[in-house]
């Protein structure tokens, strides 16, 4: 194709956008809804997929090692454990530490109950690695890994929170995948039957066009780049709306639920988000304007 | 130029629209096409710009034999071939300029010859006045012109009209033909179907009269002498 039919193209789609205003409007308002609650999902699924990543960021396994083992091999075995691809924080805990937090944890209030052990540590065969996951479901892996090495005595964890929020993502997962396809569904839907009115509309032009000897690529053209578009400025206007509402939207619950916020909800900065958001977005309108217009075009082109 | 070989185009099963069609027109002809409502001279024309198939039968035109041509060499095939409706089918939303240029885009000639033939084209038609008013601003015969006038923008071999003075007056219908007669002198092949007696006869010139989708007369110099 000439760059001069190009230029044509792209005048001609942007023409046939304002020849037919309302159409456009109706496919512009189509996609723009399939967006807005694409993106909705999107910052909902994202800041719950983080939340829960904080949460599991808490879950530790804590490995003790069996009675006289020497400094040397516990630092060879923090080595081993910092290699591991699912680990994301190993912490050494003596056992001066270790009571040291217990009593923190049990005796608040009544340190003086505590007084009487203070030369006599209870917890004297306590010292341990603490182990943070940055991925709760490799646990279990992790665990026989840490039962099969010298020296470790006993590996502890927390199966039941860890096996709960791994399934907790990962049913996040499937949800996401089926709300975001039946969108995407809906949205071609929507998109290609817009093109089919738009086609009805211009049946004669594209017969005149087709006797006079265009070639189906030069028909196509308009259509596509009037998809495109439609695709583009579908997705970008909710992106806007999308953006302030996000902003509102957590900073009306940060401002409300404070005390959840410090603890749970901890949401991920806008920037962050649209990060992500925007070229999706505008893939995904780019992609099914050029898809729905092109597929549409070459099932009604046979003039 | 056009070469018509035992065809026939049956709609339906049985109910042929043209039947065993056997018809040459050689290069710079002008040729009449006649006959009542539903004699099969619509479907013709149509033949003749492959937008329907033949059940049976070889249509050659402009030396391309269109049985065996595929898809994608329609477009430059129809290049070569001008044609002209009764309704003028012309876009509503762009002006005689547009209108006119459109064709020349259509087949991605370059922006300057565009700007060089389509004033041409208009002093022709005797439009060069009205480039930029839109269709609904012309009479009929000023319609049928500007579409006369993008048949021809693409310098065709072959001109095809199917009644073109249809929905025109008879001075329209006159200026009309002689616009038809200047382009056959030029050397175009002109095929014309027509219900207009008067200007079939007064213009002698060769008519193929068809009945029933079949050829019942064909005479050089001929006269529109069946109309029942």
């Amino acid at each position: 194709m000439k760059i001069s039919t190009i230029g044509y193209s792209v005048k001609q789609g942007i023409k046939n956008i304002f020849r037919n205003k309302m159409f456009s409007l109706a496919s512009v308002a189509t996609m723009g809804a399939c967006i807005f609650l694409l993106g909705i999902f999107f910052c909902i699924v994202v800041n719950f997929q983080n939340m829960v990543k904080q949460a599991e960021t808490g879950v530790s396994v804590s490995v003790y090692f069996v009675k006289g083992i020497n400094q040397e091999r516990i630092s060879e075995i923090g080595d081993l454990i910092r290699k591991r691809v699912e680990v994301s924080e190993c912490r050494f805990v003596s056992a001066e530490e270790a009571w040291s937090d217990f009593q923190k944890d049990y005796f608040k209030g009544n340190e003086d109950l505590a007084a009487g052990l203070e030369d006599d540590n209870p917890l004297a065969d306590s010292e341990h690695y603490e182990i943070f996951l940055s991925d709760v479901s490799m646990q279990n892996s992790l665990v026989i890994y840490l039962q099969s090495l010298e020296g470790v005595r006993q590996v502890n964890k927390s199966e039941m929170v860890a096996d709960t929020l791994s399934n907790f993502n990962v049913l996040i997962g499937y949800v996401s995948i089926g709300i975001i396809g039946i969108l995407l569904a809906v949205s071609v839907f929507l998109i290609s039957n817009t093109v089919i009115v738009g086609i009805a509309v211009r049946k004669e032009e594209i017969a005149i066009m087709k006797l006079i000897g265009a070639t189906d690529v030069f028909i196509r053209a308009p259509f596509v780049v009037e998809g495109i578009l439609i695709g583009l400025v579908g997705s970008g206007i909710p992106l806007i709306l999308l953006h302030i509402l996000y902003n509102e939207v957590v900073e009306f619950i940060e401002g409300r639920f404070s005390t959840l916020t410090i603890q749970f909800l901890t949401f991920l900065p806008s920037s962050y988000v649209f990060s992500k958001l925007i070229p999706m977005s505008l893939a995904i309108g780019l992609g099914i304007g050029f898809l729905g217009s092109f597929f549409t075009l070459r099932k009604h082109l046979k003039v | 130029m056009i070469s018509l070989e035992h065809v026939t185009k049956s709609y339906t099963v049985g109910v042929p629209a043209v039947k065993d069609l056997n018809l040459q027109i050689e290069k710079g002809e002008f040729v009449f096409v006649v006959g009542n409502s539903g004699s099969g001279k619509s479907t013709l024309l149509k033949l003749l710009i492959k937008e329907l198939e033949p059940t049976e039968g070889r249509i050659v035109v402009n030396g391309q034999e269109l049985n065996t041509m595929k898809r994608k060499q329609i477009p430059k095939f129809r290049r070569g071939i001008g044609f002209v409706y009764q309704d003028f089918r012309l876009l509503k939303d762009r002006n005689v300029y547009e209108n006119i240029a459109f064709a020349q885009r259509v087949i991605q000639t370059p922006g300057k010859q565009i700007k060089r033939r389509v004033p041409a084209m208009l002093s022709m038609i005797g439009l060069a006045e009205k480039y930029r008013s839109f269709p609904k601003e012309l009479s009929g015969g000023e319609q049928q012109r500007v579409a006369l006038a993008r048949a021809l923008v693409n310098d065709p071999n072959i001109l095809l009209a199917d009644e073109p003075t249809g929905n025109l007056d008879p001075k329209n219908s006159w200026d009309i033909m002689k616009l038809l007669e200047e382009v056959n002198e030029t050397g175009t092949t002109v095929v014309v179907v027509t219900h207009n007696r008067e200007i079939v006869n007064a213009m002698k010139k060769r008519v193929v009269a068809l009945d029933d989708g079949a050829i019942i007369s064909d005479e050089k110099k001929g006269v529109y002498e069946n109309e029942n």
